[in-house]
């Protein structure tokens, strides 16, 4: 009995050693250290980090996006390296190059098709989520012989995505409901769109606009009625300031029946009725603002901006849309990222070599570890949220 | 206000950087460590941290090889105006953006 009892715990302890252990993926995520390639996996109940990966090349302005179960990551680099990673055994699955220069991709409602976008040559292209096959793509041409920088890719219902055409100034759709056999519609939207979000319940698809005062918005409902624009002129046609870094849009821009989009050369945040697409306020800022992020249950917006107010970080109260906190939390703010329920935001500072975990009640700060160069925060919660 | 600026920026030094930019005075090495990081990283947003373009074009010495550089200079100090590329005179001076545009034709030091 004895024997048998330590030849198990032989077997047991060594099937540890090769089997990731068992745990659920609801608390991990990863951050992107941009400078280095390399990717540091975190638990967010521990508040520290757990695996750190190298190898995925080029990620200035990395972005990744999850699989349903959220054991998998998919991760865009720049360089067109599209990597899955495993969360659990803390390796590569599988990477390919799909492109010569890639800004991000996003996973469709079903989980099964992951579309990455592409700035040249110009287009997306979409892969089997499982093996990384590549299974279409669709140029964005839009005039002949000419190909546009794909902004603002966004899953939409019936695994369609949303996106818009920096040069060419329109919106599309495309339906990969047959994902060998892609269709696409396509919508003008104005002049130079930058990037774009889907609102949360997957209906409104938006883009903003660098070249004109304005956002291009989509009722991906009623899609034949096209896009129309919305907080048209809010420059007022004043002189715009510089913007030295481009906001970038998601569908944590809603909170409480409203939008709060981040306006371009203008030192605001707009805010906008979801009902009926108003202007209802504006809210003063100290810097151009970068990414606009409700918490999950919307009662705070929090700011960070481009160069060179990126030390700063400023909490918006959506009760009395105030700015209530401003934080110097450490150099070169990137990112932010909530837990999933909001109780924590964690920040990326990049010239600090930091990530910082703030407490969104009380704005203490509550940990932070060494990251290199560290940009994008990413975790496993995205893998439940349409436009994420 | 911009348009002026820009235009002064984009006709001003043209004369000036007739001759082979080699001349232009080199900012102190520890101002040299600030432009570097400030390229790769910031301009890095839009032009990729290696330069390979993002939302601005390559900013390799293959693709910028071929043009002026005084262009290229009254492009980093005035910006482009109706594009996303944005002026830089608040944190760089003539003669930095010069000095960036040597590097990235040479190849740009790492940080
Ligand atoms: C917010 C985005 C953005 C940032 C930040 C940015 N640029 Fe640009 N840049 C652009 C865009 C877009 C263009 C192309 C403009 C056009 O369409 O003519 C451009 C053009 C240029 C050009 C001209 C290239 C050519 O082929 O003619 C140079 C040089 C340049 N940028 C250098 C820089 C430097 C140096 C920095 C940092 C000090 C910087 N840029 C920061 C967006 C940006």
């Amino acid at each position: 009995m004895r024997k048998i009892l330590a030849l198990l715990s032989v077997v047991l302890l060594s099937a540890c050693a090769t089997q990731p252990q068992v745990r659920g993926t609801g608390d991990l995520g990863l951050v992107i250290e941009r400078a280095s390639g390399h990717v540091t996996l975190i638990d967010t109940s521990k508040r520290a980090p757990y695996a750190r990966i190298a190898g995925l090349g080029d990620l200035s302005h990395a972005s990744a996006v999850y699989s349903r179960d959220g054991r998998y990551a998919y991760i865009f680099g720049r360089d067109g390296g599209l990597t899955k990673i495993d969360l659990l055994e803390a390796r590569i699955v599988k990477r390919v190059i799909q492109s010569g220069n890639a800004i991000g991709g996003s996973i469709s409602q079903d989980g099964r098709i992951v579309v990455a976008q592409n700035y040249t040559p110009g287009g997306i292209k979409a892969f089997d989520a499982d093996t990384l096959e590549l299974l279409s793509e669709v140029p964005a041409e839009y005039a002949p012989g000419k190909f546009a920088k794909v902004v603002g890719l966004a899953d939409l219902t019936g695994n369609r995505f949303g996106y818009a055409l920096f040069e060419g100034g329109e919106i599309r759709i495309t339906d990969f409901s047959d994902p060998r056999r892609p269709t696409t519609q396509r919508f003008p939207a104005g002049n130079q769109p930058y990037d774009g979000l889907v609102t949360p319940d997957g209906r409104h698809y938006m883009a903003g606009l660098f070249g004109e005062d304005g956002i291009a918005l989509l009722d991906t409902w009623k899609p034949e009625a096209g896009a129309r624009k919305i907080l048209e002129k809010y420059g007022r046609g004043e002189e715009k300031l510089p913007v030295f870094k481009m906001p970038h849009l998601r569908g944590w821009a809603v909170a409480q029946g409203k939008a709060y989009l981040p306006a371009i050369g203008r030192h605001e945040v707009l805010v906008v009725d979801t009902d009926n697409w108003r202007e209802v306020g504006r809210i003063k800022l100290r810097g151009q603002p970068v990414f606009v992020m409700a918490r999950p249950d919307g009662r705070q917006i929090w700011v960070n901006y481009a160069f060179p107010d990126n030390s700063w970080v400023e909490v918006i109260d959506t009760l009395t849309g105030q700015v209530v906190q401003s934080l110097q939390p450490g150099k070169a703010i990137l990112h932010m990222e909530f837990t999933p329920r909001g109780e924590h935001v964690w920040l990326s500072a990049r010239d600090d070599n930091k990530v910082l975990i703030y407490d969104t009640g009380s704005f203490a700060k509550v940990g932070e570890f060494a990251a290199q160069a560290p940009s994008g925060i990413f975790f496993t919660s995205r893998a439940n949220r349409t436009g994420f | 206000m911009r348009l002026t600026l820009f235009l002064a920026a984009a006709l001003l030094p043209a004369a000036a950087l007739a001759q082979p930019p080699a001349s232009v005075a080199a900012p102190t090495p520890e101002r040299q460590k600030e432009i570097v990081h400030l390229v790769r990283q910031d301009c890095g947003s839009c032009h990729g941290m290696n330069f390979g373009g993002g939302l601005g074009p390559s900013l390799k010495p293959e693709a910028l090889r071929d043009k002026p550089v005084e262009s290229l200079v009254a492009t980093i100090y005035g910006g482009r105006p109706g594009t996303p590329m944005p002026p830089w005179h608040r944190f760089l001076s003539e003669s930095e953006a010069e000095w960036v545009v040597e590097r990235l034709l040479q190849g740009f030091p790492a940080e």
